[in-house]
């Protein structure tokens, strides 16, 4: 096909050592109009410094989101892209593929849409970039008969994203994969039928590392952890000590402990005062083979994440300080408690509120008591330091904590 | 004739056990440890004693199916079949066979796919939409990701950092990208124009109101027509009444700027998360390339990497060594737009006689 537009800020783009996405996208232009005059309209925004796409409504028959629609306000330039809509796919957690699969999802793309994938989008979907609205359906149900479901845009439940995890980690403090299933298609319905207040993100991190950025990009974040001791492997650790010297050992691995609960003893072994250790990850991070997460092994929650509109960056606060994750029920609980939350959410937030600036906005013990969890020195970094509060009813909550104190005692 | 309509079968999330590398589904939460044996490669050993090696390249993220294909035959090839990408469009192929991993690639760098982006080096910067399909972006991601990639690509694929580097960029004040160890987003200095004659029929204006930060707007009849207007002193030029109402036209290819925070982090190691903070603004947005944001991203990391003890991730690293040193260090200008002013702004003062001389 002849070349349709000339490029010349793209065509910069095409040197260095990094792959070029202009270059795809060139090869695509070359068989197909659609490519060619988005390529228009790209370099079109690069001379101008501007973006020329508008929103509008398409959608799948059945559902009301996971369709990002894309009109040209270029039409007459660049027809050929005047539509070139994004359909978000939910891939497998931790993104898993093998070769037939991706095979077949290009062999569907080619047919139906532009040939251009996105793997991934920020939000944990693929994105088969580049559809015409009649064509939406097509696309979709060729890859929905393949067993992929379309994921979430607009205000509801988002497509989710988890770590490698299990699957080749050996920090991995619960079944991710299983997790981010369990809830994820327990919320299939507010996922593909916008009606909730705003967007309402999952993420699952294996453990406190959160490769997933989950503390600071979803609503409700699940991070493993774990309550017993780090484990340790003596001889592994004198190994260590032996190979990279003693100098090295304080300098990374004792002094770093952010609550100091690290000792090397004379004999180069290592103490740890495991009640004060915060489940950092670092000592572990850095001496992989010697020390690994403890056996009791569980997550941690935390709500209310988001980045900047519209009352500033929030990260996520701790709700649970620790849940167990093996038994049916275990994760039975897991989706009700994220039930309960996004119901109370639906029912108090505002419109665009995510759920983070509800908490803002009516104090984190409300929210608490609105999903009938009890407050615990765990959920804050300290007590509150301003004197201006009310507290008519200190003996009822006090109370409350003694009796829960004494059923926890008695329980031992 | 009626077509056919087939209805969705809403399956959820896919089993990703289907998909996973049959030696990851065997040792499915046995692994042991793991090490890096050189820039790009991991190496996993399980409980049962099984061993698997991970190779990780770079790729360019909006893929034409073309390369995904190359990327499949080069994991029939050499990776048994199966593939995995991880959070930064990075993509890994899995063996079971050391002995495959330097043919692996060899075959990787021949196809211009760079190996590394493991360990304590620059892996591959957040990627968001840009000019390429975003309604409301201020600048490109794809360009910029390419531009920043290409000049950083020794960082990629060495692991000569003190820890590792996490990059995003974002075309709005949205920050799709996400809070990152530097970030590149787009700041808008001048408040939206509004096009008078439009806001009635496309915007619901209430909500649009409801939507800014600083309550700025409010509804007024303009020309005789129910309009909006900006009380431009309050403005912070967010842009966040754009998407709910385009006629406010926040985007400006010469007043949109953009600017480069610091020291996100969303690890626990070590020191709790921590949000990203404003070093700079005011970089021209300069597309192709981006020659003065990349510039600056070069300086800091070439700060950070002269100056930080190993394992420090970039805010740890001016943590420890002030604020005071890291605009001397950098050379950038400390502004009264750096002392924040946003709700929580106290907390982010010096309440001490701490301070470095």
């Amino acid at each position: 096909m002849k070349k349709k537009h000339e490029t010349p800020n793209l065509d910069q783009l095409e040197s260095g050592p990094w792959p070029s996405f202009v270059t795809g996208f060139k090869r695509l232009a070359e068989k197909n109009e659609m490519m060619a005059d988005l390529l228009g309209q790209l370099e079109h925004s690069y001379a101008t410094k501007k973006g020329y796409w508008k929103g509008g409504t398409v959608s799948v028959l059945g559902y009301g989101g996971g369709v990002i629609p894309r009109f040209s306000e270029v039409p007459d330039k660049f027809p050929a892209s005047k539509e070139f809509h994004t359909l978000r796919i939910m891939p497998p957690p931790g993104m898993h593929y093998d070769t037939e699969i991706l095979r077949k999802l290009c062999d569907i793309w080619d047919e139906h849409g532009s040939g251009l994938l996105a793997l991934h989008g920020q939000s944990g979907d693929m994105m088969f970039q580049g559809c015409t609205t009649e064509k939406v359906q097509d696309a979709f149900d060729a890859i929905n008969e393949l067993g992929f479901d379309m994921g979430g845009a607009g205000p509801s439940v988002r497509t989710s994203m988890s770590c490698v995890g299990a699957a080749r980690c050996e920090h991995s403090c619960f079944n991710e994969a299983v997790a981010h299933r369990t809830v994820m298609n327990s919320f299939t319905d507010d996922l593909h039928r916008p009606a909730l207040p705003y967007k309402f993100k999952f993420k699952f991190s294996g453990c406190p590392n959160d490769c997933m950025n989950s503390v600071q990009r979803s609503d409700m974040a699940v991070i493993g952890t774990w309550r017993d001791d780090i484990q340790v492997k003596p001889q592994e650790v004198k190994a260590f000590v032996e190979t990279r010297g003693r100098q090295y050992v304080i300098d990374n691995v004792i002094s770093r402990c952010p609550t100091s609960c690290m000792s090397l003893k004379d004999d180069d072994s290592i103490e740890i005062d495991n009640r004060n250790c915060v489940r950092c990850m670092h000592c572990i991070n850095v001496m992989t083979k010697a020390l690994s997460p403890g056996k009791d092994r569980g997550v941690t929650i935390l709500v209310g994440g988001k980045r900047t509109l519209k009352i500033g960056d929030l990260f996520g606060t701790v709700i649970v300080p620790f849940k167990k994750l093996e038994t049916e029920e275990d994760y039975e609980s897991l989706v009700e408690l994220a039930e309960t939350i996004i119901d109370f959410w639906a029912e108090n937030g505002l419109e665009h509120e995510r759920c983070g600036e509800m908490i803002e906005r009516i104090g984190l013990a409300n929210f608490l008591e609105g999903i009938g969890l009890e407050v615990e020195p765990a959920m804050v970094a300290q007590p509150r330091s301003n004197s201006f509060v009310r507290m008519d009813t200190w003996e009822e909550e006090a109370d409350k904590w003694r009796q829960r104190h004494e059923l926890k005692e008695g329980a031992v | 004739m009626m077509q056919n309509i087939r209805q969705a079968v809403e399956s959820g999330v896919p089993d990703p056990f289907l998909y996973m590398h049959p030696l990851m589904r065997r040792n499915y939460g046995q692994w042991d440890w793991h090490e890096r044996p050189r820039p790009g490669v991991l190496h996993h050993v399980s409980l049962m004693g099984d061993e698997i090696w991970t190779v990780r390249a770079g790729t360019q993220r909006q893929m034409d199916t073309g390369t995904i294909r190359k990327l499949c035959q080069i994991a029939d090839e050499f990776a048994d079949g199966y593939v995995r990408f991880t959070i930064r469009s990075n993509i890994e192929f899995m063996l079971a066979d050391k002995d495959r991993v330097a043919p692996l690639i060899d075959k990787l760098l021949e196809e211009g796919f760079p190996v590394g982006g493991t360990g304590n080096s620059m892996s591959m910067i957040a990627h968001t939409q840009g000019f390429l399909h975003c309604d409301i972006p201020g600048t490109d991601a794809s360009g910029v990701a390419k531009s920043i990639m290409d000049a950083l690509h020794d960082e990629f694929i060495n692991e000569r950092m003190p820890n590792r580097v996490r990059l995003s960029t974002s075309c709005c004040q949205i920050n799709c990208g996400g809070q990152a160890d530097i970030s590149i987003n787009v700041q808008h200095t001048k408040p939206p124009k509004i096009n008078h004659d439009l806001v009635a029929n496309i915007c619901e204006r209430p909500s649009v109101v409801a939507r800014c930060p600083v309550a700025a707007i409010r509804p007024a009849l303009v020309n005789g027509k129910p309009s909006l207007e900006v009380d431009e002193k309050k403005c912070v030029c967010c842009g966040a009444c754009y998407p709910p109402c385009p006629p406010m036209q926040i985007n400006d290819p010469e007043h949109s700027k953009l600017a480069i925070w610091v020291g996100g982090k969303n690890s626990n190691a070590r020191s709790k998360p921590s949000m990203q903070k404003l070093v700079v603004a005011g970089l021209p947005n300069n597309p192709p390339r981006w020659p003065e944001a990349t510039a600056v991203v070069k300086k800091i990391l070439q700060c950070y990497k002269d100056d930080a003890k190993d394992w420090e991730r970039l805010g740890e690293w001016i943590d420890r060594i002030g604020w005071e040193r890291f605009f001397d260090m950098t050379g950038l200008p400390f502004t009264r737009f750096h002392i924040d002013n946003w709700s929580g702004a106290k907390y982010t003062l010096n309440h001490s006689t701490h301070i470095r001389f």
